[in-house]
């Protein structure tokens, strides 16, 4: 290296910065298309399911009497339900959010199993006053104001 | 009567701000000498004062509880403990905003007051910019947030009695950010000032360095602080979750890390000119670009935050004035700017001109993933970006720049040749090696916990190796800054590559008396308890945990519900060893009568914070050892001055 | 002049015009209720103030259309519109209150400095009433017609140009 003239070796720098920074570009632009993770609803689950094992996040409304706590006392199943009579059974280990009950919304973090499970590995149930998680504004109004009956808390 | 006073106030140092900058850029054809030049200083002196009356009348109208203040009456309660409602004053957007210019109008006016070194062109233009970035603020702050209006009729009580915000964490963590962020602002407008007039020189570094160290600093300390209170308050073990809103702190900061290694090669080298002027618009464009991110509500994140529409428009339409503007005469000024000194590939400058190119990659791979969510919804597509991939991509390019880090101090400025600092390298080689083998064979864990792990050994012991051979008493201050803040990064990355590789978990249903362990621990359940404080009842679980062969500690994790407002809060315990720390959280009641319980054994978990309290420790001695540096260069010169002149005299 | 240094400005181009666009899109963070054009669902809460009656489902159904309130003592917006509803009652609506969450001392207090534009004030402790017609927050105003169909929502404080607007709903509802 030493060998080389001041100018060339400035000219190293500047295109390795630059092979660094485009190859940085190029990498995220790649990863961001295979890591993000994708917002289904159940009703797109059903139909155009994500391959198994990709992290996706599924919102939709937790199915009245489906929830189900198994004897070891900490897994719970339960089915979110969506338009068009969708129903996509979810399976979570786990401390539930404070909030979360049959009839509420819920976007749980996690991936289809081959079975047909949505395994979650986190669930996200926001409660604020006037608070619909913003991927729950594709459902309908009716199902949202349901949601917010059950998780809106008089406020000002 | 106060409030108006602190509006007016306001208004005045607008005015003044606007005079400033006029007066600055006006300056800058009179020329220095011009009446209109001795304007500048002194309105932002004055500016500074006023911006001071008008945050203490608004400490004032909180003190006093004032409820005929519309933010009063929605931020505070007369029933606050006194500290509380003081903080409350800056706990809120209006409050924030008017400690922003605050902030931002002393530090004009300590530049103002102090700074002789800048040809007094440059000192004008930097004025100037100064005055105009501030005026943007008071324009957002007056037109639209303002913090003094009155409530017609005043309210009976206030509304700010939640619980939840009364937290000596919240309380001091927002103006830790916001200093870090002026003191980018402050370097920003040096960086323009220097632009205008092509006047960028190791002075001009001299003088922007110590801006970008207190920034610095305190970013630090801010990520830091947010990091721990997101750990023991959201209750899900993490500590880091790339949640936009850390995302908006981290950008900043990974741009003044940047900044602050490409300005000692400008003070020291006179070289990287245009690359530091660069770095001085982006670390300030990051931290407006993170506050309009977390104020506008177009990301969606787990820290909730007021967010408004329409400030988001007002901020963005900020940015676009001030960054747009910069960078645009950055593109038509910088090619004349003259090129610095040349230097070697294999030296000192070469080493941190890796370091800023990875610290950009990183920075860019950030931003990239903090946007792509906003790029995607332009084409109604929801995603959201985590983990999985911030982690492995950002770490390609922290691997290098950690080897760099390794190994860039101990290179001489200019040119060097590897051979002459080959045992070092060889030392260091030696380390990573053993370190991945000797970790490897004896634990089975994922591949980039154990390169953070190998990489912390190999680090830990080569940032002390710049300090071999020097008299330790005699070394620089700012040398041992480096030391210490380069050893705290590997004290931070043994902490995170430990916390992932060793942690262990147990989700467990437990009828009261029975156990469970979680590593070394074992965690017996006493009972399940009511408990009921001023404003929440909770159910406490009593746990006894212990450590193999210590004493039995007791805890009690809780499931909180406030009333007024209605909410409910899970609040984590924590049970501190030197090694680590047990992390518990209790769930709610499975329907046999059994208790849901989490716990976490995190293995030298707290050694991340401990490394960001080491980072910014270093950033501090090296300030003090800047500042220090720089008061004594002032006075020797002062003396050879006078000595000249009695000289003269006698002559 | 050097090409690359027009990069950054490039880039900041895109980056404003993506953040412009999303900012744009119309967010709306209200919850509209899913009970409008739907009958009131069965109530019936004791009165807040003494010597007035109670109010209940039935008194909605008398062929009136009225104005129901959603409020509360402790809720700052509520002083906001308190002018706006006296207003209202002054041009002749009818307005029944529901205090969400409240006691009879505060609601007395805050009638006597803001003024009573109500015929008759329920007390709703537990948000009953409240999320059985689709509120989420407080205070709102909903326009109820003479057979006790909800058929009209306005969240938020009223403010003055929201005046006519009620009239012209309560209008539509019958009156």
């Amino acid at each position: 290296m030493s060998a080389l003239k001041p100018k060339h070796q400035r000219l190293v720098l500047v295109v390795l910065a630059l092979i660094a920074l485009v190859a940085a570009g190029l990498l995220a632009g790649y990863a961001l298309r295979n890591q993000a993770s994708y917002f289904y609803l159940p009703e797109q689950m059903r139909d155009d399911p994500p391959a198994v094992g990709q992290a996706v996040r599924l919102g939709g409304m937790v199915e009245p009497g489906s929830l189900m706590t198994l004897s070891d006392g900490v897994t719970i199943d339960f089915a979110v339900t969506g338009r068009e009579n969708s129903r996509i059974p979810v399976r979570f280990s786990g401390i539930v959010p404070d909030l979360f009950v049959e009839g509420s919304g819920v976007v749980a973090e996690g991936r289809l199993g081959p079975d047909g499970i949505f395994v979650a590995d986190n669930l996200l149930a926001k409660h604020d006053e006037n608070y619909v998680p913003r991927e729950l504004e594709g459902m309908s109004e009716h199902q949202a104001a349901e949601m917010a009956e059950e998780t809106t808390v008089g406020l000002e | 009567m106060i409030a108006e006073l602190g509006l007016a106030a306001l208004w005045l140092a607008a005015a003044l701000a606007f005079l400033q900058m006029v007066a600055g850029a006006l300056a800058l054809r009179t020329g220095p000498d011009g009446e209109i030049a001795q304007i500048s200083r002194p309105s932002a002196v004055v500016q500074g004062t006023l911006a001071l009356v008008s945050f203490l009348a608004l400490l004032y109208v909180f003190a006093v509880t004032d409820l005929s203040v519309e933010l009063v009456a929605a931020n505070s309660h007369s029933m606050k403990p006194w500290i509380y409602k003081v903080s409350g004053a800056w706990g809120n957007h209006e409050g924030s905003m008017l400690l922003w210019v605050t902030v931002m109008a002393l530090s004009g006016a300590l530049i103002a007051l102090v700074e002789k070194r800048l040809p007094e062109r440059t000192m004008q233009a930097t004025l100037a910019a100064q005055g105009f970035v501030a005026l943007g603020f008071y324009a957002f702050l007056l037109l639209s947030s303002n913090p003094f209006a009155r409530l017609e009729p005043a309210a009976a009580e206030g509304l700010g009695l939640n619980p939840l915000l009364q937290d000596i964490g919240l309380a001091l963590h927002p103006p830790t950010l916001y200093l870090g962020y002026v003191g980018l602002s402050v370097a920003f407008s040096f960086a323009v000032g220097a632009l205008i007039t092509r006047e960028v020189t190791p002075d001009f570094a001299r003088v922007m360095r110590p801006w970008v160290l207190v920034a610095w600093v305190f970013l630090t300390l801010g990520i830091t602080a947010g990091s721990y209170w997101a750990y023991y308050e959201l209750g899900w073990g993490g500590w880091w979750f790339w949640d936009p809103v850390e995302n908006a702190s981290l950008m900043p900061w990974l741009a003044a890390t940047a900044l602050l290694h490409s300005v000692s090669v400008l003070a020291s080298r006179d070289a990287l000119r245009v690359w530091t002027i660069m770095l001085g618009v982006v670390a300030f464009s990051m931290s407006m670009v993170g506050t309009f991110l977390v104020r506008s509500g177009i990301l969606t994140s787990v820290h909730a935050f007021a967010v408004d529409p329409e400030r988001g428009t007002f901020i963005l339409f900020l940015l676009a004035i001030y960054i747009g503007g910069a960078l645009l005469l950055f593109a038509l000024r910088a090619s004349t700017i003259a090129e610095g000194k040349r230097f070697a590939v294999a030296s000192r400058e070469g080493a941190l001109v890796v370091n800023n190119v990875m610290l950009s990659a990183i920075l860019a791979i950030v931003l990239l993933g903090t946007l792509y969510p906003l790029l995607t919804e332009a084409f109604d597509v929801r995603v959201s970006v985590g983990p999985p991939y911030f982690n492995p991509v950002s770490a390609i390019f922290a691997i290098p720049m950690f080897a760099i880090m390794a190994v860039g101090p101990l290179l001489r400025w200019r040119r060097d040749r590897w051979g002459r600092i080959g045992k070092e390298v060889v030392l260091i080689g030696a380390l990573l090696i053993a370190g991945l083998t000797a970790i490897g064979l004896l634990a089975d864990i994922a591949f980039l916990p154990l390169l953070g792990l190998a990489f912390a050994l190999t680090l830990g012991i080569a940032s002390f190796l710049p300090l071999r051979g020097r008299r330790l008493l005699k070394t620089p201050l700012a040398t041992w800054g480096m030391v210490i803040a380069h050893f705290g990064i590997a004290v931070a990355l043994f902490g995170m590559a430990s916390e992932s590789a060793f942690s262990t978990e147990r989700l467990a249903a437990l009828q009261a008396g029975q156990d469970t362990t979680v590593g070394p621990w074992r965690v017996r359940l006493a009972a399940v308890e009511p408990q009921a404080g001023p404003n929440w009842t909770a159910l406490a679980g009593r746990m006894v945990v212990r450590y193999e062969g210590d004493a039995p500690v007791e805890i009690a994790p809780m499931a909180r519900s406030f009333w007024a407002p209605a909410q409910q809060t899970t609040e984590s315990e924590l049970v501190t060893r030197w090694n680590g720390q047990l992390y518990a959280v209790l769930g709610g009641e499975a329907q046999d009568g059994r208790w849901q319980i989490r716990l976490w054994w995190k293995p030298f978990v707290t050694f991340i914070w401990y490394g960001g309290g080491l980072i910014a420790l270093g950033g501090v001695l090296s300030l003090i050892g800047r500042v220090v540096g720089d008061i004594k260069r002032r006075r020797v010169r002062r003396r050879v001055d006078e000595r000249r002149e009695d000289a003269e005299a006698f002559a | 002049m050097n090409w690359r240094l027009w990069f950054p400005i490039a880039a900041f181009t895109g980056f404003l015009a993506v953040a412009a666009y999303s900012l744009s899109q119309p967010k709306d963070d209200f919850v509209r209720s899913a009970m409008i054009g739907e009958k009131l669902p069965y109530f019936e809460l004791p009165s807040a103030v003494e010597g007035r009656p109670s109010v209940t489902s039935a008194n909605f159904a008398d062929g009136r259309p009225r104005l129901l309130n959603i409020w509360a003592s402790w809720c700052l917006p509520c002083i906001a519109e308190a002018p706006q509803l006296a207003e209202l009652e002054r041009r002749g609506a009818d307005i029944v209150g529901i205090a969400i969450r409240d006691k009879p001392e505060d609601i007395a207090a805050f009638l006597d400095e803001h003024g009573n534009p109500y015929s008759s004030i329920g007390r709703d402790d537990v948000s009953e009433v409240q999320l059985g017609i689709g509120s989420s927050g407080v205070p709102e105003t909903f326009v109820i017609d003479g057979d006790g169909v909800i058929t009209y929502q306005h969240i938020g404080d009223v403010r003055a140009p929201d005046v006519p607007v009620l009239l012209e709903e309560l209008r539509k509802a019958g009156a």
